[in-house]
């Protein structure tokens, strides 16, 4: 054996769990993970055949030089940061919703029938009535997933996943179908919603909505509700300490409903903000994947309502860096997922040095030593 | 209907089973050892990438099949580095993955879409294979269809007789005991998840190579969900396994023949139905008399750190 251990040998460090999670350090590891993406971004890219620097800017940096840039950062933040939030609470209670995208496009759609039946009409009470039609849509798809699960134990992964593919081809039966608009040209696509159906414009001369902001506004209540209210109190207490949980009584149950309709009714409204925003009237595909996407916004921003408008801004970035780097740099669309995913693996791993603390081994007395030695080896 | 029109359905099952049958099995096997891999869309779809890709480039279907078992194991490799070994949360990396597979495959076959590739040879014996109605169903399929088959039995077997096969139950009964009696359950583990996903590549590259064959953007189409709802409806058993797949195979492939039929259902209904069907057998099987005794596994889903 040599003299010095090394620091080569494993059973010279010591991987124990901590006692007390660091905040810095929960809220570093998911820069770590950005910083961890962008350099295997360089790679890829380089790998590819693709100037890497080039690419890199116009993937991160290009696109938030403009005032137009910005606002559809905004406008691709909007949805992400809505849906994030919802899942989030969920998440914590451990409630995994993972049918955001189907209960997205039940709101697209519920929102889109009241907007099409008044299409013909003006009011300023059109676009509240096609939001409470939409936060209901969206609502009554995952009160499936929250029965099943809490009558019949089913796991609601499952069929909220199942259930999205269910509602993506049930939207295009309907613009195939009863909603094609008849004046289309038998395009796939509904009529255009009237001025009334529309989301004011916050920003002349971009497609920054009112949504946009509201979805500031729901994260913000949406912190306020884990920190201050009772039922935030039950979710936190869930998610951490099942058993603690049932000894206090919270009913699982009711949670098991509150964090999927909470979920499901923020993610309506997002796909009715989607069809009421920038689209203007319902089409086969309504979202890229922001319920996907928002799992990993609810995950970067560490499952706090305000870290996930950051987390937001940040995965709103990959959508248009990847469209923008598609246009100026010809790099394939796919990007944005491959990073997407890149993100979310780079912060589970960065989350073992939340979690775990490693630590060199006091070397003691010879003997002593090497039993631990042995110990750690085998 | 008579046995001309009976032979080409049976034999679309067939198509539509194989690759759900590949999945699930190679995912019973990694959550009978207590791990929760969600990840299995992202496998397959990896797997059906790299095997059209190699199958195209080298004009070896073999090889092909070998590519995308090996890009299958190597995405559960990243799911067990996660999850094994730095304790990740399953259900947040399986999710990762699937993102990520979706992501890379579509990026990795971007040059590939709208290009032929020549199926997998099927594995004819001269004279049988040509005999009416039991020539085609029992003797005229490609390998991979043999080998799903044989797979079924090999881990039906490994599991209840093996010694190995016990000791990856143990594992997913009760970590922490078979830690203590000195099994490594990490090990254990390990190669579970690339079993899972070789087979999951497999069954990708079935679906690229033999039932398509052709390469798209998300042509898994949520098969790798299903074949994780199957697990739960064979109750974690591999004969009922087999028997869930056809019976899916047969729901997929029904919108093909309801429309030759000239039933007046609009496509995207028809296309539901797999989806619909998997919830419907969820709660059947939460819901029936044998709820409480669904067998899954002790430790599934749980991370697992081996107290140094």
């Amino acid at each position: 054996m040599s003299p010095d251990p090394g620091l080569l040998n494993p059973a010279a460090w010591k991987i124990e769990p901590r006692r007390e999670i660091p905040r810095s350090l929960l809220y570093a590891t998911p820069l770590l993970a950005v910083v961890l993406t962008v350099i295997a971004g360089f790679f890829i890219f380089l790998f590819m055949g693709y100037d890497p620097l080039l690419s890199l800017y116009h993937f991160f940096i290009s696109p938030l030089l403009t005032l137009y840039g910005l606002s559809e950062l905004m406008v691709k933040a909007g949805p992400l940061i809505m849906i994030g939030v919802g899942l989030a609470v969920g998440f914590r209670a451990n409630v995994w919703n993972i049918g955001a995208e189907g209960q997205l496009t039940l709101g697209a759609i519920t929102g889109g029938v009241v907007a099409l039946a008044f299409w013909n009409e003006t009011g300023w009470w059109i676009l509240p009535l096609m939001c409470g039609a939409g936060i209901l849509g969206g609502m009554a798809y995952a009160a499936i997933p929250a029965f099943l699960r809490t009558r019949f134990n089913v796991n609601e992964i499952l069929t909220s996943l199942m259930l999205t593919y269910v509602a993506t081809l049930f939207l295009s039966t309907l613009v195939y179908g009863p909603l094609k608009d008849p004046m289309g040209f038998n395009f796939p696509q509904s009529r255009m919603f009237s001025d009334s159906g529309l989301l004011p414009i916050l920003l002349e001369g971009t497609r920054l909505h009112l949504g946009s902001g509201l979805a500031i506004a729901i994260a913000v209540a949406g912190w306020v509700l884990m920190t201050y209210t009772i039922v935030g109190f039950q979710v936190r207490v869930l998610g951490q300490a099942p058993a603690a949980a049932r000894y206090a009584g919270f009913s699982g149950k009711r949670l098991v409903w509150f964090c999927l309709l909470l979920s499901g009714g923020l993610a309506g409204l997002a796909g009715t903000f989607e069809v009421a925003g920038p689209i203007g009237q319902l089409i086969p595909v309504i979202s890229p994947g922001y319920g996907f996407t928002a799992i990993i916004v609810a995950f970067l921003g560490r499952l706090h309502p305000l870290g996930i408008i950051l987390s937001g801004l940040v995965m709103a970035l990959s959508y248009i860096g990847g469209e923008n780097a598609q246009v100026v740099v010809g790099l394939p669309q796919a990007v944005t997922g491959v990073f997407q995913g890149l993100l979310l693996f780079f912060l589970l791993a960065s989350d073992f040095l939340v979690r775990y603390r490693i630590r060199r081994r006091a070397i003691q007395a010879a003997p002593d030593g090497q039993t631990q030695a042995a110990e750690g080896a085998s | 209907m008579t046995l001309d029109i009976l032979v080409p359905i049976i034999l679309t099952v067939v198509g539509s089973a194989t690759p759900l049958l590949f999945a699930a099995l190679g995912e019973l096997v990694v959550e009978k050892s207590g791990v929760l891999n969600l990840g299995v869309e992202g496998m397959m779809i990896m797997g059906a990438v790299a095997a059209f890709g190699v199958a195209v480039s080298t004009g070896s279907g073999t090889l092909g099949i070998v590519a995308g078992a090996a890009a299958g194991m190597a995405m559960a490799f990243v799911f067990g580095v996660l999850t094994l070994t730095l304790a990740a949360n399953q259900v947040a990396t399986g999710l990762a993955l699937t993102i990520f597979g979706l992501g890379l495959s579509a990026l990795l076959g971007a040059g590939f879409v709208g290009i032929p590739v020549a199926p997998l040879a099927k594995l004819a014996i001269p004279g049988i294979s040509d005999l009416p109605v039991i020539g085609p169903l029992l003797f005229a399929h490609d390998a991979l269809v043999y080998l799903s088959l044989a797979a079924v039995v090999g881990v039906a077997w490994f599991l209840k007789k093996s010694r190995a096969g016990m000791i990856l139950r143990a594992v997913g009964e009760s970590d922490i005991s078979a830690h203590s009696i000195g099994y490594d359950v990490i090990a254990v583990r390990y190669r579970a998840v690339l079993f899972g996903g070789a087979m999951a590549g497999l069954g990708g590259a079935f679906l690229s190579l033999s039932y398509t064959p052709l390469w798209n953007e998300g042509m898994t189409a949520g098969r790798g969900w299903i074949a994780l709802a199957l697990v739960v409806f064979a109750t974690w058993r591999p004969w009922r396994l087999l028997a869930g797949a056809y019976l899916f195979g047969g729901v997929t492939i029904l919108q093909l023949y309801s429309q030759g039929a000239g039933v007046a259902i609009p496509a995207q209904v028809l296309s539901m139905l797999p989806y619909l069907a998997t919830i419907l057998v969820l709660t059947i099987i939460a819901a029936g008399p044998w709820k409480g005794r669904l067998d899954a596994p002790a430790c599934l889903g749980k991370p697992f750190r081996p107290s140094t």
